[in-house]
């Protein structure tokens, strides 16, 4: 699926992502005003699909994890990011975000068409065809993201721990 | 016995094994968990609904409300009041309108050196200084970790900074802090474990190696740690810490222990720091910046309004006025911090001089409440970030400087060095 690349520098913060005045709101309203002191209309621009890349410290601040639901709900496909900062990285993971890491990220610019093979973990540009090589994620991590994140992964875990008992009952 | 670090010993008893490799993903069983009336219940409980589980341990669990009292706005309001009625149902311990998470759990005796401790608030770090590894999560993490008692890491390399000698007069470690943010970097820590050690680090009081492990969060550092000794003891004991089953000596990096990196740096030359707006990275000497007029002085939050921080302040607002156009705001840390700064005249001090007093919580610098700054205000503060937009208009600016320097800026009109001030108050 070829998708949109949203191009952003280093160290964006999580009050840029999911700005202080709009966290009494839903999601929704959070999502509608995400990054948009960087950048007024990136809310309006996405579409289901598109990736965002971004240089060193992504998601740097507070433990606020709208910060990455609301990238998560304007339908982004993945950030990718030559670092994360920890939390976020956790938090993406944890409501299934996809966020992968790239050091050594080539020249790239912002509306570039490209196609995100997470299995993979590569990155094409459609135009030129070169293929950006992403880190793989560990083992743990690919477990949460390919159950959707920490909640259906639990609710899988707890089922089965359920049955196991009514299993030991019977 | 293989050499090794002190976060590396931590997480490795949390995680039943005798050894760990940096790297590795293991799993650690939580020893406590502390959330706030942001992150914590109105989060938490639907996805614990949703799992149709309750809390692994309702004696593990420790709230506090911060980040929305007090209450000043009806959204602000409701988080209240759910988060009081959710520590009634589910019977935790909770703290409300007691101060700033970070100050309250250790100064309500409820850390000890070794424990794992997770945190619904980026500021977790904290918890480091007391030699516990503490790290910061997300709600729906935290939900996990209420659900199941337990937590994945990746066992932390250590970045050890040192600082030797000791610091002069006026210089504090929210100083140390804004130059290593300048010089590390706000990744500086890699989401590793960063220790602090050396002769300057030792002959801090309790509250400022707080600041230091608080802001470990600003050099991108998962945890903030201060091997324990005899004055985290005196502090723990004083908090009422059971601290019999603690062999706090063992806790501490070992001689030749790997590292991934060892900083050193002199304290003694190090002189009083601020950080442009809109990063704690954007800084350098108090006397190197260009001169800045404010509007508003605030001393508040979790690594700038506790005990020791308003005693700084009064140190040099003693005797003196704000100056025109200055607004001076104080948000002390905590009610206890309050209460012992009103005892000892502090807080009369700041009053006499013009100083505001605000509620015992995050208030400007959580950015929730009806406390912000206007448009193009400019600020000086003692808190510990200084994003744009965080504490109030896009276009106001916030300075980070230590207490001395946000109290002698508020007396000055404009950014200045605190040390003259204390020059004229040891001379008097
Ligand atoms: S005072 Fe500021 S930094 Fe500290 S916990 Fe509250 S919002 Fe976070």
């Amino acid at each position: 699926m070829s998708s949109r690349l949203f191009l952003f520098g280093d160290d964006i913060d999580t009050d840029q992502l999911a700005p202080g005045q709009y966290m009494k709101g839903g999601i929704e309203e959070l999502a509608a005003h995400c990054l948009e002191g960087i950048r007024p209309a990136f809310a309006s621009s996405v579409s289901a699909g598109d990736v965002l890349v971004a240089g060193k410290n992504f998601g740097m601040g507070s433990s606020r994890e709208q910060a990455a639901e609301a990238l998560k709900r304007l339908g982004l496909a993945a950030v990718i990011a030559r670092s994360f900062a920890g939390i976020f990285y956790r938090n993406a993971i944890n409501l299934g975000l996809p966020v992968l890491i790239a050091p050594d990220l080539p020249e790239l610019s912002d509306g570039d068409i490209v196609s995100l093979d997470l299995d993979q973990g590569t990155l094409t540009l459609t135009e030129t065809g070169r293929v950006i090589q992403l880190e793989p994620l560990p083992d743990n991590l690919k477990v949460l993201l390919a159950d959707g994140g920490l909640v259906p992964h639990l609710k899988k875990r707890f089922s089965k721990e359920r049955n196991k008992e009514h299993g030991q009952c019977a | 016995m293989m050499a090794t670090t002190l976060a590396q010993k931590i997480v490795a008893r949390a995680a039943g094994l005798d050894h760990v490799t940096p790297g590795d993903v293991i799993t650690c069983q939580v020893d406590l968990a502390m959330i706030h009336d942001s992150g914590g219940p109105r989060r938490v409980e639907p996805i614990l609904q949703d799992l149709g589980v309750g809390l692994f341990d309702k004696d593990k669990v420790v709230l506090i409300s911060d980040h929305f009292v007090p209450g000043d706005t009806d959204e602000g309001a409701r988080i209240l009041e759910l988060t009081r009625q959710w520590a009634k149902q589910r019977q935790v311990t909770f703290h409300d309108g007691e101060g700033i998470c970070h100050v309250v759990l250790p100064e309500k005796g409820h850390l000890k050196p070794g424990m794992l401790v997770v945190g619904g608030d980026s500021h977790s770090p904290t918890g480091g200084a007391f030699g516990a590894y503490m790290f910061g999560v997300g709600a729906t993490e935290m939900a996990g970790v209420l659900a199941t008692g337990e937590i994945w890491l990746k066992v932390p390399q250590t970045i050890l900074i040192e600082w030797q000698n000791q610091l002069s007069r006026g210089v504090t470690a929210k100083d140390i802090m804004l130059a290593l943010c300048g010089k590390l970097g706000m990744d500086g820590g890699q989401y590793q474990a960063v220790e602090y050690t050396g002769e300057a680090i030792a002959a801090l009081s309790m509250q400022e190696r707080m600041t230091l492990s608080n802001m470990a969060a600003e050099l991108g550092g998962q945890a903030g740690l201060i091997g324990p000794d005899e004055t985290t003891l005196a502090f723990l004991k004083q908090a009422g810490a059971a601290l019999d089953d603690v062999d706090w000596r063992s806790l501490k990096t070992d001689a030749d222990a790997p590292l991934m990196a060892r900083h050193v740096f002199d304290a003694a030359t190090l002189t009083p720091q601020v950080a442009a707006p809109h990063s704690p990275a954007n800084s350098g000497p108090v006397n190197e910046a260009p001169k800045t007029n404010i509007q508003v002085a605030y001393l508040g939050a979790c690594t700038g309004a506790k005990y020791e921080d308003l005693r700084n302040a009064a140190a040099i607002i003693k005797g003196n006025r704000i100056a025109s156009g200055v607004e001076l705001l104080v948000a002390p840390s905590s009610v206890q911090d309050q209460t012992r700064a009103a005892n000892d005249g502090i807080i009369g001090i700041l009053e006499d001089a013009g100083a505001k007093i605000l509620p015992n919580a995050c208030g400007i610098c959580a950015g929730y409440g009806t406390h912000r700054l206007g448009e193009d205000v400019t600020c000086i503060s003692s808190t510990a970030r200084n994003f744009k937009g965080r504490m109030g208009a896009a276009s106001s600016q916030v300075w980070l400087g230590s207490p001395f320097t946000v109290a002698a800026s508020a007396v000055a009109g404009y950014i200045t060095d605190p040390r003259p001030f204390l020059k004229e108050e040891i001379a008097a």
